[in-house]
Parts: C-alpha cells; sequence; structure tokens
C-alpha cells in the first residue's frame, strides 16, 4: 500500500510534465487541426535556455537557491514563446489553406531546424543543470509516503499553471475566442474575432509553457540531452489525443493517465516493458473510445 | 517552350519507359563503390516511399510506423536465416507474408479511426515494435545489438558481393513494384481508394466496401515494406532495432508528401530530396539536418502540393485558393 501510494506520487509528478506539454499540442490543435511537431524540441530549447540562465546567474551570485528559478523562468518563457509565434508565422501561416500533409511536413522540418540547431550550438553530450536550486530534503506524508521538495515542487507550479490555464480559457473573453476559432474559423471571423491574433495567441501560449516545462523538466532530472524533445514530445502528444486531442481538461488528464501507468508499469511488471505497456494502453483506449478520454464525438459531415 | 512540351508529349510512354530503364542500368557504371551504395540506398527508400504512397497516398490514411514492417521484414528473413539456414533469397516470400500478416492484425481493429488519432496509434505500434526488438523479445532478436553473421545473398548460384550487384537487384525489383504500382492505381481497387481518401461517406453511399479498401491499403503497403527489409538484409548482414526508429518512418512518410501524396514520379523526388541529397551533403555533418528542416518548410510552402504531385490533387489544393 505504502509503495503504490509512493508510485502514485511519482506518477503524478510525471504526469504533470506530460500534461504541461500536453497542453500545447492540444491547443495548437485546437485552432489549426495541425500536429505541431515542432512542440517537443520548443520544450528541449526550454531545457537548454534554462540551463544558460541558471548557470549564468549561480556563477553570477555565486550561490544557489529557490529564488534564482524564477527570473529565468521568466526568460525561458518569453523566448520560448516568440520562437513559437515566429514559427507559426513562417512555417504554418502561409499553409492554412494547403489541405492537412503539406503543414505537417512543415511542422517536421522546423523540428528538424530547432534539433539540429541545439546539437550544434550545445553538442550532443548530456548536459548538468547547476545543484543546489532546491532544498534536497524530503516531506513524510500520511502512512509513510514521503515526497521530495523537488516534487512538491514541481506539483505546485504544474498545478498552478493548469488552474490558470483552464480559468483563462473558460472565464476570459480571449479564452471563449479562442474556443469559437477552434470550432470554425469563418464563423468567428464574422463574429468579429481576430482569427489570426487569436492563433499567435494560442503559439504564444503553448510553447511559453513548454518551454517552462523543459526547464523544470531537466530541473528535476538533473541532466539531459538533445533528444529530450522527441521522447517528452511523443509521449506528452500520447497523452493529448489520450484525453481527446483540442480537449484542454483532457490533455491533463491524459498526461496524468499516462504518467501514472508509466510508473506502476515500471515498478510492478518491469521498467525496461514501460513504455511497451503506456503504448499498448494507449492502442486500446482509442480502440474502444476512438475520439479519446473526453474528446467529444462530433458527426463528420452530413 | 510549349512547342518543346508538346513535342516531349508525342512520345510514346513506352518510349520514356525504356529510356528511364536504360538509364537507371547505365547509370552505376561510371560511378565508384560509394556512389553505387547510395543508388542502393535510394532504390530501397523508393520501394519503401512506393508501398507507403499506396497507403497514404492512395487511401489517405496518416501511416506514420512504416519502419515497423520495414524492421520487421529484415528481421524475419535475418532470423530465418540464422537458425533454419534457409537461403536468403527464399526468406523474401515470407517476409512480405509477415510483414502483411502484422500490418493486417494491427490496421483491422483500428480502421475506423479518422486522422490524426489514426497517426497516433501506427505511431504507437512502431515504437512498440522497437521496444519489443531492443528488450530482446522472446530472447531471439539480440536486444539493442540485433543480429549479425547473416549469410550473403545467392541468386541462382551468382554470390552477390559488390554494391552493384545489389543495385542490380534492387532496381529489378523497383521495376516489379512500379509496374504493380501503377497496375494498382487504375485498376478498381485504386479507384475505391482514391475515393476512400476523398470521400469515405460518399464512397461507402456508392457501394464501396470502405474497411476492405483501408485493409487491403494497410495489408499490400507493409507487406511491400517487409519487402524493402529483406533486400536490406541481402546486402547489409546485420539488423538492428534501429531499422525501426520513429525517423525513419518520419523520412519515408516525407518522401511521400514532399513529391506528392499519391504521385509515383512524386516518389521518386521525394527519395531524391530525403535521401540521395543529404547522402551526398554529408559534409555539411551536423548542420545538414537543419538544412533538410529549412528545405522541407520552404518547399512546402512554395509547393504545397508536392513537387510533382499527381493532377487530382494540385487541382484540389490549387482549388482552394
Amino acid at each position: 500500500m505504502q509503495q503504490l501510494l509512493q508510485q502514485l506520487i511519482n506518477g503524478i509528478t510525471i504526469g504533470s510534465f506530460y500534461a504541461l506539454v500536453a497542453l500545447g499540442y492540444t491547443m495548437v490543435y485546437g485552432v489549426l487541426k495541425l500536429i505541431n511537431f515542432a512542440h517537443g524540441d520548443l520544450f528541449m530549447w526550454g531545457a537548454y535556455i534554462g540551463l544558460t540562465g541558471l548557470s549564468a546567474l549561480v556563477a553570477l551570485m555565486s550561490r544557489g537557491g529557490p529564488i534564482l528559478i524564477l527570473p529565468v523562468s521568466i526568460i525561458v518563457i518569453v523566448t520560448i514563446a516568440l520562437v513559437g509565434v515566429l514559427i507559426e508565422r513562417v512555417a504554418y501561416r502561409p499553409l492554412r489553406s494547403a489541405g492537412r500533409l503539406a503543414p505537417v511536413i512543415s511542422a517536421l522540418g522546423a523540428a528538424f531546424i530547432l534539433e539540429s540547431l541545439a546539437r550544434n550550438i550545445y553538442g550532443a553530450s548530456w548536459k548538468t543543470y547547476p545543484t543546489g536550486l532546491v532544498p534536497a530534503g524530503r516531506v513524510a506524508l500520511v502512512g509513510g509516503v514521503r515526497i521530495s521538495m523537488m516534487q512538491v515542487l514541481v506539483l505546485v507550479v504544474s498545478f498552478l499553471l493548469m488552474a490558470l490555464l483552464y480559468l483563462f480559457v473558460y472565464r476570459t473573453r480571449i479564452g471563449t475566442a479562442m474556443r469559437a476559432v477552434s470550432l470554425d474559423h469563418e464563423v468567428s471571423r464574422l463574429m468579429g474575432i481576430d482569427v489570426d491574433g487569436i492563433i499567435a495567441t494560442v503559439f504564444l501560449i503553448g510553447p511559453g509553457l513548454g518551454g517552462l516545462a523543459g526547464m523544470i523538466v531537466a530541473l528535476y532530472y538533473g541532466s539531459f540531452d538533445f533528444t529530450l524533445g522527441w521522447i517528452f514530445g511523443l509521449k506528452a502528444f500520447i497523452s493529448a489525443i489520450l484525453g481527446g486531442i483540442g480537449n484542454i481538461p483532457g490533455a491533463m488528464l491524459g498526461g496524468m493517465i499516462l504518467g501514472i501507468i508509466e510508473t506502476l508499469g515500471a515498478g510492478y511488471v518491469s521498467p525496461q516493458w514501460k513504455d511497451v505497456i503506456a503504448y499498448a494502453i494507449l492502442i486500446l483506449i482509442l480502440i474502444f473510445r476512438p475520439t479519446g478520454l473526453l474528446g467529444e464525438r462530433v458527426a463528420e459531415k452530413l | 517552350m510549349e512547342n518543346l512540351r508538346a513535342r516531349l508529349q508525342k512520345i510514346p510512354p513506352l518510349w520514356w519507359q525504356a529510356g528511364l530503364l536504360v538509364l537507371a542500368v547505365l547509370l552505376p557504371l561510371p560511378l565508384n563503390d560509394y556512389y553505387r551504395a547510395v543508388l542502393w540506398r535510394t532504390g530501397i527508400y523508393a520501394i519503401l516511399g512506393l508501398s507507403l504512397n499506396i497507403i497514404v497516398g492512395y487511401a489517405g490514411l496518416f501511416q506514420l510506423g512504416h519502419a515497423a514492417f520495414y524492421a520487421l521484414g529484415a528481421y524475419t528473413s535475418a532470423l530465418l536465416n540464422l537458425h533454419f539456414h534457409i537461403p536468403l533469397v527464399l526468406t523474401w516470400p515470407i517476409s512480405i507474408l509477415v510483414a502483411a500478416f502484422f500490418g493486417y492484425l494491427i490496421s483491422r481493429p483500428i480502421l475506423h479511426l479518422r486522422g490524426d488519432y489514426l497517426c497516433i496509434v501506427t505511431i504507437a505500434f512502431g515504437e512498440v515494435v522497437r521496444l519489443a526488438l531492443v528488450n530482446n523479445i522472446f530472447g531471439i532478436t539480440g536486444g539493442a545489438n540485433g543480429l549479425s553473421g547473416i549469410d550473403q545473398t545467392v541468386l541462382f548460384g551468382l554470390t552477390l558481393r559488390t554494391p552493384l550487384h545489389h543495385y542490380y537487384l534492387v532496381l529489378f525489383f523497383l521495376v516489379l513494384t512500379l509496374f504493380a504500382v501503377r497496375r494498382l492505381e487504375n485498376s478498381r481497387l485504386g479507384r475505391a481508394w482514391m475515393y476512400v481518401r476523398e470521400d469515405e461517406t460518399a464512397a461507402e453511399a456508392m457501394g464501396v466496401d470502405t474497411t476492405w479498401a483501408k485493409l487491403l491499403a494497410f495489408v499490400l503497403g507493409s507487406g511491400w515494406a517487409g519487402l524493402a527489409g529483406a533486400l536490406y538484409v541481402a546486402r547489409i548482414p546485420v539488423v538492428s532495432p534501429d531499422l525501426a526508429r520513429f525517423i525513419e518512418s518520419v523520412v519515408m512518410f516525407c518522401i511521400v508528401v514532399l513529391g506528392g501524396t499519391g504521385s509515383i514520379p512524386g516518389v521518386f523526388v521525394g527519395t531524391l530530396g530525403m535521401i540521395t541529397l543529404p547522402e551526398i551533403f554529408r559534409f555539411l555533418k551536423t548542420w545538414r539536418d537543419a538544412w533538410m528542416g529549412v528545405a522541407m518548410v520552404a518547399m512546402m510552402i512554395a509547393r504545397p502540393e508536392g513537387l510533382w504531385p499527381s493532377r487530382r490533387i494540385r487541382m484540389e489544393i490549387r482549388e482552394k485558393e
């Protein structure tokens, strides 16, 4: 029982990473019906920019501490959000009316560019984050379950961000416009919504969140390399599909479920087969619920 | 220019085809072994592209796990040769059957999924195959290092040793594939595929058995990728799980779309762009991928319908503008 609870906490931690990245996929899919393959690499770039920022700041202040993470987070969010908007402007906007396949290739091209740039600028070796940024202690919870300070930080930040995003999308005017655009571009335009502006906003928020998630993931694991984007990107994308792509609470739920399944699979079955278990469950869920867990069943046409 | 074009169009297609075949036969002769090997690779990927084109191009199904079937074909050929000492040539039909069988197995329950959901299941299946190979499933796949020590190919008493031999072997199968896909394209089944691609509901209303059509696209495409895997083993006596990497599937997908979905010449243009040119531009080293990415984005913006599209698709995309 204690082990199960411990595994659940680890699963939720990893699940919240997947959820943060999945939100970017699902929001872009909502407004453009495009799988943004570059998103995983934007996430990876968040980890690299965080590395540069934190190393510089630690060297400058000659001390560690959680307070240093805040300014670097802001730099990461702003930079990655701007890169996201740039990619939308250059690689996706000209292809709005070009069918489904051309934008996918363009997205894959953007992913190649980002990954290759990271490998050339930072090198192919593993990078480690400066230590001592987050206190190493563990907090005991009920039933002998222990949770590390790092996990507390990760969970608090990601749940806060998800709650904020939820409120933004469902309670503000821009959020409402965003949901309108994801239903129908033409009708939204007739209702006076600046569709291009809304799409640009989505490309600010999604990559911004993804970039921050990249930094948090790298902080959590301590080290990473340039393949981080593919691995996490694929898992996060699966989470988005699992929850029903285009659906924001679905992405959060999908991320949590995938994280928990994976951790339990690694703990109780075999760490080698954890990914296979996650993929197998994905396939099974889609066979029985073809539009994901929270996806709406839309009539394709009449 | 128009004049020249009109005159070129008057030449019977058979002459074009014969001319291209002669060119393909003579092309490797003045080249060194390195470039002959590049041509061999181009041939393998052209076969893979043509097989994926059946699934993505004709039937319009998103398949981003095609490399899994390539790897399955390669491993089948390698395992049969290593454990039962079956000559490689005789393993080829079995490779096709095994890959086609897995194509049936994976596609049967998921055919009702739409676009991107289908795409993610194929990605997941591809990763499951790769991880199963890495984890040494049933203790026979040799784990991450793969299998080695596979025999050389002996064809009618002739041992295939040089890249030139293998190039001609692949060329033979490429011509066979071309013949087959051209016949398929203009067959009753081919028209059914394109109907399903354009409008599934209307196709069903007109009496096309859409499930059957999609299933056949998957089975034929996967089986043919298995053949490409077996041809790979015929020259390279080592197989590893790297054959099933996601990036391989992505490259195959790009081959089909970059040249123009559903277009046979398009597959050759795509193979040239994704395989042959990057091989020649090896001197760019780690920057090569970045340039490939730039080229992919630029190409799609300039010609979203692909470089050499089929007439139908071009009309469709240009019409919307």
